[in-house]
């Protein structure tokens, strides 16, 4: 499977990181032609197909009665990826959705290469490979008919789960047809004819999620809801300065509390995505665990980071700015003297802070490690990465080492890291007991894998003309080792508006600490995309131009812009310039409204996807911001899959996007984060969302691509551009509600 | 360790706890009731929203001695088969992303709706609030309440 651009820098961050724990990744997607798919090492048997099932790869399976089971081989986070990407197999096949179960795939490499969800690439990397899996089958079953019926496969179709003999009366449903249809040989997938998308009756309809019924009625979904028989539940305590190591516990006080099994340190690793230091203590309950806990008292070795703080990192990032950067991400003609010829030329630090990912479900996971084996329940959008790096730990074999994926309460990224599944399997080892690690919230926000905060200290320059003539950003950021920015913190050189200005100039330096850091839904994008529409919008202000105008412009007259580089991607202006349009259409763009009100745009390009949006805000003079409408145009290619789910993300990503911009941040003190719960770091809640989202597809003739991602980035600049408009108060400062927007 | 007996969902459980335990652990891990989710341990999330003599509380802040004696309705007691108007309309939605907030805040859904059967915007703003949904899939939950409401009346109709 060709993706159809080189992979991005947001995939190839959690693919750094995956890769941290060592072992390689298996990458690229396999249709096995077995019809007896077994698990690794045959320890699994979930996808074995039953003797007599229609199995012609490791995606579906047709039982004799007729059942139709299709097989899920990602990660469900809450992407809606185990209902869209088994419509695709469905569609192909031709049954009725209402017809298919779907079920969750074993965790095996050799069967369905890498299992994670990351970098919104399911659908990109799978669709066509989803879509052979049905039509290889359908191919298998029309020819077991003709066959059959002695006549030429092209006398039959296949339409609901049934073959039809063309012109005659005769059917026969997939059951009757698959103990036939099992001894044919299996055709190349890439041979198989696939159908008009014009036929298409699954996708592009609206279709609820296939866990629904159990998630509304509360059965055990995920992996905080597993249960083992003679299972402890277990809590793990870390230092709470980033790196720091465990010097002395009063282990034998704690193991003498009430309900606590075992207590005791594990010395861990100085990997800090990996398995940390710290004390784990095991009880009968969660409550039992939680209530011990408060007894333990740690003496920490605290590290090199103990006196890490915000503070200091910023006023060192002033400091760097007035000096050239570590690094040049790009330089173009010359962004200095395009500066000291501009007509007008406006300087502007913009500031966004480390944030947590915050999922819902704390991190946990439940693990068996036994003879040789070690069997775990993992809420991970990361599976493969979590087995390899498990058997690393224990030094078993991969496939002595059984994931079982739950259902994910949320990723955003954070479960890309494993590293509560590397502390469950140590803990379990250790106690030589199957045990559920359950983080606390506090744990959870206080050893995150952050988003990392950065400093953009930006010059632009506008001509005569109002035309950007220079740019230069100085971009100081964060990562764990000198020269090198941490997981989502790094600026791409490409990055917009470079490759569309004469003059340009991208620099970048690192601030080098002990705070871990990982991708964040939109790794890189989320921060970006505001600081640089944002500024772009400061420009067309100076300009005295409109700022739709202004960014059409800018956009030029070019369809497919080149990256440079092993690491870019081809940037197709005319995909944006046709939302930007779009947008701009159907918001109403430019309507005249009272001091107070305002409309702002922005667009972004990530994750493969071309997105514009525009956002109206209400702010009172007291400074309140109501977001009263974000309009948004998606260009993700030519079907959209699931209308219910696609809709749902792009919902999910500007609430989310507003809710980060708004509210989030973390300070960091003497090494450590200061917030550890919700009443210290708010959230967005249903008062505060967008009371009207309106989206519109506008489809071009590429290839499908993934929503979790690309509409988070837009938000933040559109309503920031707003606020302007409504205020002519310039954020340049996440979050938002750290600027005073009253306005008189 | 005290003996509690609770009536959950309309059967009476007897569970040999610490006094101090909170109700949702003792959903959890005691009941194997684990549809009541944990968040945040300090009810700022709402995950663990159940109702305690029809009156939505927090799990994590309510003791278990305090619960003795009172109606408990969870998320499993709204019905098992999905057939409760707030179940259905949020299955016609499909609100969930993740999922993981959902039961609380159906629970807090179906406290607003048993004391306003037609509830304005601001109205379910108001009830909603103390339930985060990190996936942000509030405009589903609006919607959806909106359309609980239009399931319970034509349910009530169709009773008389």
């Amino acid at each position: 499977m060709s993706a159809p651009y080189e992979a991005s820098m947001d995939r190839r961050s959690f693919l750094r990181l995956s890769a941290l724990g060592g072992g390689g990744l298996v990458l690229g997607f396999y249709l096995g032609s077995s019809g007896t798919a077994t698990g690794a090492s045959g320890v699994v048997g979930a996808a074995s197909a039953p003797d007599g099932d229609f199995a012609p790869n490791a995606y579906l399976r047709i039982a004799p009665d007729g059942t139709v089971t299709i097989l899920s081989a990602r990660p469900e986070i809450g992407q809606g990826i185990k209902t869209s990407l088994p419509m695709v197999v469905a569609e192909e096949l031709e049954v009725d959705w209402k017809a298919v179960q779907v079920v969750s795939a074993p965790i095996d490499g050799s069967l369905y290469g890498w299992q994670g969800a990351g970098g919104s690439t399911s659908t990109p990397n799978s669709y066509m490979d989803m879509r052979r899996a049905g039509a290889v089958a359908r191919t298998m079953l029309v020819a077991a008919a003709a066959q059959k019926w002695n006549v030429q496969p092209s006398d039959c179709h296949a339409s609901g789960g049934a073959v039809l003999r063309r012109g005659g009366g005769e059917t026969l449903t997939y059951g009757e047809l698959a103990a036939a249809a099992g001894a044919l040989p299996v055709p190349d997938p890439k041979s198989v004819p696939l159908k008009d998308p014009a036929d298409f009756k699954i996708l592009g309809t609206r279709v609820g999620g296939v866990d629904n019924p159990k998630l509304l009625t509360g059965k055990p979904l995920f992996g905080i809801d597993q249960k083992v028989p003679g299972m402890f539940i277990a809590v793990y305590e870390k230092c709470p300065v980033f790196g720091g190591t465990v010097d002395d516990a009063n282990l034998d006080h704690v193991k003498t509390l009430r309900g606590v099994h075992d207590a005791f340190v594990l010395d861990g690793s100085d990997n800090l995505n990996g398995l940390m230091p710290g004390v784990a203590i095991l009880a009968d309950s969660t409550w039992s665990a939680f209530t011990a806990r408060k007894q333990l008292e740690v003496d920490w070795n605290e590290g090199p980071h103990a006196n890490d703080s915000w503070r200091k990192f910023t006023a060192r990032a002033k400091e760097i700015s007035t000096r050239p950067g570590e690094a040049v991400l790009r330089s173009d003609g010359d962004a200095v003297a395009g500066l000291a010829g501009a007509a007008k030329v406006v300087e502007a630090a913009y500031v966004h802070p480390f944030i947590s990912h915050t999922n819902l479900e704390p991190q946990n996971c439940t693990a068996f490690v036994r003879d040789g084996i070690a069997e775990l329940w993992a809420p991970t959008q990361n599976a493969t990465s979590g087995q390899e790096q498990v058997a690393t730990l224990l030094g078993l074999p991969i496939e002595k080492v059984i994931i079982h994926n739950t259902r994910v309460g949320g990723g955003f990224g954070r479960r890309l890291s494993v590293d509560y599944m590397l502390e469950a399997a140590a803990i379990s080892r250790k106690a030589g007991v199957p045990v559920k690690l359950v983080w606390s919230r506090e744990d959870d926000m206080r050893h995150d894998h952050y988003r990392p905060g950065g400093l953009h200290f930006l010059k632009g320059g506008v001509d005569a003309k109002g035309k950007v003539c220079a740019w230069h950003n100085h971009f100081v950021t964060f990562g764990n080792q000198a020269g090198k920015a941490g997981s989502g913190g790094g600026l791409g050189g490409d990055e917009f508006p470079a490759r569309f200005l004469d003059n340009f100039l991208g620099e970048q330096t690192v601030i080098e600490c002990g705070i871990p850091m990982g991708p964040w839904r939109a790794p890189g994008s989320n921060t970006f995309a505001w600081v640089i529409q944002g500024f772009l919008d400061e420009l067309a202000v100076a300009a005295g131009r409109d700022p739709v105008e202004f960014r059409m412009d800018l956009l030029g007259t070019r369809d497919l812009v080149p990256g440079r580089g092993s690491k870019s991607q081809p940037y197709n202006a005319a995909r944006m310039r046709g939302v930007l349009r779009d947008v701009a259409d159907k918001s109403g763009w430019g309507k005249t409204l009272p001091r107070g009100r305002g409309q702002g745009v922005a667009f972004h390009f990530s994750h493969q996807g071309y997105i514009a949006m525009v956002a109206e805000v209400t702010v009172t003079q007291a400074g309140e911001l109501t977001v009263d409408r974000v309009v948004t145009s998606v260009d993700v290619g030519s079907q959209i899959v699931n209308l219910s789910g696609a809709e749902n993300q792009i919902q999910g990503s500007i609430v989310d996007g507003l809710g980060t911009a708004r509210y989030q941040e973390l300070n960091i003190k003497m090494g450590r984060t200061v917030q550890g719960n919700f009443d210290e770091y708010p959230m967005i809640r249903m008062p505060d969302s967008p009371k009207a989202v309106e989206i519109h597809y506008v489809k071009t003739d590429y290839p499908p691509t993934g929503l979790g991602e690309p509409c988070l980035p837009p938000l933040a600049p559109a309503v920031c551009n707003a606020i302007f408009a409504a205020t002519g108060k310039r954020i340049r400062e996440m979050p938002f509600s750290r600027t005073n927007l009253s306005w008189s | 360790m005290s003996s509690y007996t609770l009536e959950v969902n309309g059967e009476p459980r007897t569970v040999d706890v610490a006094p101090d335990t909170p109700l949702l652990w003792v959903l959890r891990d005691s009941l194997d009731l684990v549809g009541t989710k944990f968040g945040c341990g300090i009810g700022q999330c709402g995950a663990c929203t159940v109702l305690l003599g029809g009156a939505p509380v927090r799990g994590c802040q309510t003791p278990v001695s305090a619960a003795a004696g009172l109606k408990i309705t969870t998320v499993e007691g709204l019905s098992p088969d999905g057939s409760h108007p707030v179940q259905r309309a949020w299955a016609e939605i499909d609100v969930p992303q993740c999922g993981y907030c959902q039961a609380g805040q159906m629970m807090s859904a179906s406290a607003l709706l048993a004391s306003n059967s037609n509830p304005s915007d601001q109205d379910i703003d108001d009830a909603m609030a103390g339930n985060l949904c990190r996936c942000g899939t509030y405009l589903r939950i609006r919607a959806a309440i909106h359309k609980a409401a239009e399931f319970a009346a034509v349910g009530k109709g169709a009773r008389t």
